[in-house]
């Protein structure tokens, strides 16, 4: 019967819809599920907080320590994004209210560009190019400023082959750059032109108008934004494997050779030769895992939500 | 100096700020894009493309074993994330509209989407790398494809969103089943978006390394066999950039720049469908 060939296709369709939409949370949960026991074995041997806090990473000798990974990719996101933050909201608004009008797109599209380069580009150009500059030009005016600062100052006085854990920092904050500029445009251009005009009728300076008007109104937006670029930064690999210098060891100065999960888990997953050693692997995996879970939950259900409504 | 003057002078002072800021965002995209233009150029012939690969040492091979592989892996992965992708959104759209289900769908897909792509990479290496016994090109194209699935679930349950409610109603007044309803009307008026939506994703997931180095992995020689080890210019490149000869720097240089104006040109074409349709 024909009505009823319709019928069936019909509800074929629904259900196969159904089924793709909820093929998205089983891998969510599987991925969960997976990464704990695989790291199962890792995590009765160390135990967790002594696994968080163990700074040896020493595989012949079958000890294991996450402390030299956790310590690197949260100081590195830390740097990568005090560097971005300032930069991008500048950039943004450069591009809501200074650029003129013929700009505006193309200085916008140039930006957006630098996030469709492939990571890998970036930690090529990094290993390349940037790791001598920093090296040659950029670590004697490190040691010469911030070097003298009193209290951090020994952070920065150590000595760089070139790679180390501030070069990586300063590589990611280029990549994270366009996606917090992009977000902070955005928001700021969902403010009212009303709301604006009203303030400059009242004799505002464009500064003005951004600090008192502008900003307060898209903070929220530009928060969330900020903390989804800290989730992109957190679990950012090959930026960041070819300049950080893979050494598991918790630096006593930002310029030298450091380690983080992505870098750890690049470089060391296909060579683990035992399971204890493989199973560890896994545990900085499912680490990571959590870590951006939480600050992705954080940044999309307690900022963003609150911006769409 | 009087407070009009001063006020003045820190709006100038921001204003120069932010066009610094500007210009040094724009100067790292010169300069990266500078020197891989400079290093890649000069590093593209007809060998590279078509050459099988070098032995150590040697000075000649290019990279037909990567550029194969890596279009096969995304091929596949791309085969597996649209219909799932186009499928997943359309349930969320037609079928569950501003339900809590729905939402909450949304919700963990935009997690999944930011899951860190090496954690997806150590994922698929447990479940089928491990149990296969041996790296697999299919594998990578599955980590790809869950990377994938979410941006294209996204972006078509927008479209269809966009759709108009009238177009579909007066579909059902013909007395249109539900699946011909989305079939021939819904579909028909969202495809330009969904395409658009796809080839943003291709060229989001097409550049990626990390997913590729615990699945797909590396061979050092040409291969069709999706079931075994697949080189890829991605890992391909990391491998030579990372090895002592200089022609292996070279190739990686050569593999950089296809790569990037592979994504490019991708984003790109994405970009102007999008503008030319939404211009309107």
């Amino acid at each position: 019967m024909a009505r009823s060939r319709g019928f069936w296709a019909d509800w074929t369709f629904g259900k196969v819809a159904a089924l793709s939409a909820f093929l998205v949370v089983a891998i969510l949960v599987a991925l969960a599920v997976v990464l704990y026991g695989e790291s199962k074995l890792a995590i009765d041997t160390f135990g967790v907080w002594k696994f968080i806090t163990s700074k040896v990473w020493n595989p012949p000798m079958n000890k294991f320590g996450g402390a030299p990974a956790i310590f690197g990719t949260i100081v590195s996101t830390i740097i990568s994004i005090l560097i971005a933050v300032p930069v991008a909201i500048g950039i943004a608004i450069f591009l809501t209210e200074i650029a003129p009008h013929p700009l505006r797109t193309p200085v916008g599209v140039a930006i957006e560009l630098l996030a469709a380069i492939p990571s890998i580009i970036y930690g090529m150009w990094g290993l390349f190019f940037f790791a001598p500059f920093m090296r040659d030009y950029l670590q004697p005016v490190i040691h010469a400023t911030l070097g003298k600062l009193p209290l951090i100052g020994h952070w920065f006085q150590g000595y760089t082959p070139g790679i180390g854990l501030l070069t990586a920092s300063i590589v990611l904050s280029i990549m994270i750059l366009p996606y917090t500029a992009a977000i902070s445009r955005d928001s700021f251009k969902m403010v009212p032109d009303v709301l604006k005009e009203s303030a400059y009728a009242l004799g505002a300076t464009k500064w003005d108008v951004m600090k008192d008007v502008v900003i307060p109104y898209a903070k929220l937006g530009v928060v969330g934004g900020i903390i989804l670029s800290l989730g992109r930064a957190l679990g950012e690999t090959m930026a960041v494997t070819f300049v950080m210098g893979n050494q598991p060891v918790i630096p006593h100065s930002l310029l030298e050779p450091a380690t983080s999960i992505t870098v750890t888990l690049a470089n060391e997953f296909t060579e683990a030769d035992t399971d204890l050693y493989l199973s560890s692997l896994f545990y900085l995996a499912f680490i990571l895992f959590v870590m951006s879970f939480l600050v992705i939950a954080i940044g999309k259900f307690v900022f963003l939500k609150r911006v769409e409504r | 100096m009087d407070a009009v003057r001063r006020r003045k002078f820190i709006n100038g002072f921001i204003l120069v700020l932010s066009t610094l800021a500007a210009l040094f965002g724009l100067m790292w995209l010169f300069w990266i894009l500078g020197t891989l233009l400079y290093k890649g150029l000069g590093s593209l012939s007809l060998e590279v493309f078509i050459g099988n690969p070098p032995a150590p040492g040697d000075n000649t091979g290019g990279l037909k074993h990567a550029i194969v592989g890596q279009t096969l892996i995304v091929l596949i992965a791309t085969l597996i994330g649209i219909p799932v992708g186009i499928l997943a959104g359309t349930y969320l759209s037609e079928y569950g509209g501003n339900s809590r289900v729905a939402n909450f769908i949304r919700d963990l897909s935009d997690v999944v989407m930011s899951v860190p792509s090496i954690v997806v990479g150590t994922f698929i290496y447990a479940i089928m790398v491990k149990p296969a016994g041996h790296f697999m090109g299919i594998a990578g194209s599955v980590s790809l494809a869950i990377m994938m699935i979410p941006i294209i679930l996204r972006t078509t349950d927008d479209m269809l969103r966009m759709v108009p409610p009238e177009l579909r109603e007066a579909a059902y007044a013909l007395g249109a089943t539900k699946f011909k309803v989305i079939k021939d009307v819904v579909y028909r008026a969202a495809i330009t978006g969904i395409v658009t939506g796809v080839i943003l994703s291709v060229a989001r997931i097409g550049g990626e390394t990390a997913p590729l180095l615990f699945t797909s992995f590396n061979n050092n020689f040409f291969t069709l066999n999706i079931f075994q080890p697949m080189a890829s210019l991605t890992v391909t490149m990391y491998d030579y950039a990372m090895s002592p000869y200089k022609y292996w720097q070279q190739l990686a240089w050569a593999a950089a720049i296809i790569l990037t104006f592979g994504v490019l040109g991708a984003n790109i074409i994405g970009r102007v469908i999008a503008h030319y349709k939404f211009k309107k």
